[in-house]
């Protein structure tokens, strides 16, 4: 996807010096963090460590109360929010849901046959064509990604944020989410998404921001999933292998090792 | 006379004819934009609403100002009010919404009490009735439903997003502030409009049942749509002809047919069908439970 008005050297948003609290408890002190175009970024950290947060500054749904926020003029964003964040008995099939994000389309309620078009060929690229007449209640939890997924990107995104995308998803989606990621970036989509599983999500991404409330460290997984970092962020002692260039995070547990009841 | 005359005589009287047509309007009217209300986690603003606007048709004719236009604005205003106090999202912001609108009802009635009733009776505004529909209140009614289902068209995918996912619809250039207040000033004026027909104190089932039981028939949102409007239609119709034959007041009858096609449905389609409504007005991030939850800090 070639992105005319924006060049490889502009961030296609950018915070600065960031702070951001809700009442007197602070989330984010003094962030400052870029994103470029074709980026993919995890931005790892254990629960409210900020991850969701900084991720509503980038999209703008929240407004920082200190330092700035920029956006490159034209940039369009599409936002995977996580599973538990919907009513899903709410009633509306998978093309209904995916159709919503064409909010403009025009001003009635059946789509035009271009629109139901671009609709089938989004959920065939992600597997689920056959679902699109389903009722969302009756998907997997691998299906429900898959279809926030569809919607976000019928919006034909430059940017993509995704909070937990494979938090309650099976090995195997998880696998499958991760490839599709890595080929929409590869179609120079940028990416950033939160996650707290390292070993099977961040360990695997080009670029890791590891967050808690500031910014501990930035860089390739090599740089930033290293003892000192992984203990600062997560406030626990882990052992870090190398598994084919790749770091393995072991929780060592020492002092809280489970010891089989004594029969 | 015989059965027959007997089933028909209401129908010779012009009064009853615009009685019926306007508890048709009432009762689709409420249908429709209670699948929206319901789905919002709306229906408590609803009865606090039209709540509030029984201060105002108490209000108006003392002041002098016409009731239609007084209950109007009082009603807009509480609406507009209810709205900005929920999605500030602070603490008691439920408890602001009672005490506003309950006061309001309380003032409506110490002032009919007082004064008497230059409007619509008393009895008539509380539980609805069949008598003294004018021309002019048939020609609002009219105005008010042709005016939601043409917003409700042009809307439609704005209004179902920001209901559906309201933070993933602001992202996608969702003006959602804009789609809740025109919902809020929809619900007041439909409310304002079915008001003598049905009552203050029964508006609220009829805003609820139709699209519960819509929602039981049907995964779709609009099949939905159109299953509510005509429950909502054939309940207002059969509770006006009802009224007449019992000697209840309508919105009393009205909201009993529609509760016993509840029952009916509920019967029909078992335990799968109330398993559909799990979630209606229990919307994760839909206003009236953002009060609840808002007093958390959000996930970071």
């Amino acid at each position: 996807m070639s992105l005319p008005s924006i060049s490889a050297a502009t961030p296609l948003v950018e915070v600065s010096h960031v702070t951001f609290g809700y009442g007197h408890h602070p989330v984010l002190i003094d962030v400052s963090y870029a994103v470029m175009p074709g980026q993919f970024t995890g931005i790892v950290g254990p629960s409210g460590s900020g991850k969701t947060t900084l991720l509503k500054l980038l999209l703008g749904t929240e407004k920082a109360q200190r330092g700035q926020v920029s956006r490159a003029g034209s940039v369009s964003m599409s936002y995977v929010p996580q599973l538990e964040t919907v009513n899903w008995n709410f009633p509306v099939t998978v093309q209904d849901c995916v159709l919503m994000s064409r909010p403009a389309g025009r001003p009635f309620p059946r789509p035009s046959k271009l629109e139901r078009a671009e609709v089938f060929d989004v959920l065939e690229r992600l597997g689920i064509a056959d679902l699109a007449q389903r009722h969302i209640r009756e998907l997997s939890g691998g299906q429900q990604q898959r279809m926030f997924l569809a919607r976000a990107l019928v919006r034909r995104p430059q940017m993509l944020l995704l909070d937990e995308p494979t938090s309650g998803v099976d090995i195997q989606t998880r696998h499958e989410v991760l490839h599709l990621l890595d080929d929409l970036n590869r179609e120079g989509i940028a990416i950033v998404l939160t996650t707290h599983d390292l070993n099977g999500m961040a360990a695997h991404l080009p670029h890791l921001l590891a967050l808690r409330q500031r910014v501990i460290a930035s860089g390739p997984p090599s740089e930033v999933i290293v003892p000192s970092v992984v203990e600062e962020v997560f406030g626990a002692r882990m052992e870090i292998l190398q598994h084919l260039g790749i770091p393995v995070v072991v929780d060592t547990m020492d002092d809280a090792t489970v010891k089989p009841a004594a029969s | 006379m015989s059965l027959f005359e007997t089933l028909l005589d209401p129908f010779q009287y012009q009064f009853f004819i615009k009685g019926l047509v306007a508890a048709l309007l009432a009762g689709g009217l409420c249908g429709l934009i209670g699948v929206f209300i319901t789905l919002r986690g709306m229906s408590y603003i609803g009865h606090g609403l039209s709540h509030a606007i029984f201060g105002g048709y108490a209000a108006a004719p003392l002041l002098g100002i016409p009731i239609v236009l007084g209950a109007g604005l009082w009603g807009l205003a509480s609406a507009l009010a209810i709205n900005a106090v929920t999605r500030r999202h602070r603490i008691g912001a439920d408890a602001a919404i009672g005490v506003v609108t309950t006061a309001s009802f309380a003032l409506g009635v110490a002032l009919l009490t007082k004064f008497g009733n230059k409007g619509p009776a008393f009895d008539s505004l509380l539980f609805g009735s069949i008598n003294g529909v004018s021309i002019g209140d048939l020609l609002l009614l009219g105005g008010v439903f042709l005016g939601t289902v043409a917003i409700f068209t042009v809307l439609y995918r704005q209004l179902l997003f920001s209901t559906f996912d309201p933070e993933v619809a602001k992202v996608s250039g969702v003006n959602v502030g804009l789609m809740d207040t025109i919902l809020m000033v929809v619900l007041s004026m439909s409310i304002l409009a079915t008001l003598s027909i049905i009552g203050v104190t029964l508006v609220a089932a009829t805003l609820v049942i139709p699209p519960v039981v819509a929602r039981m028939l049907t995964d779709s949102f609009g099949r939905m749509l159109w299953i509510a409007t005509a429950l909502g239609t054939a309940a207002g119709a059969v509770g006006m002809y009802l009224s007449y034959q019992l000697e209840i007041p309508s919105g009393t009858t009205i909201v009993l047919v529609n509760a016993a096609v509840f029952l009916v449905v509920l019967v029909a389609k078992g335990a799968k069908g109330l398993g559909r409504t799990a979630g209606l007005d229990d919307h994760t991030d839909a206003p009236a439970t953002g009060l609840v939850t808002a007093a958390a800090p959000s996930r970071a």
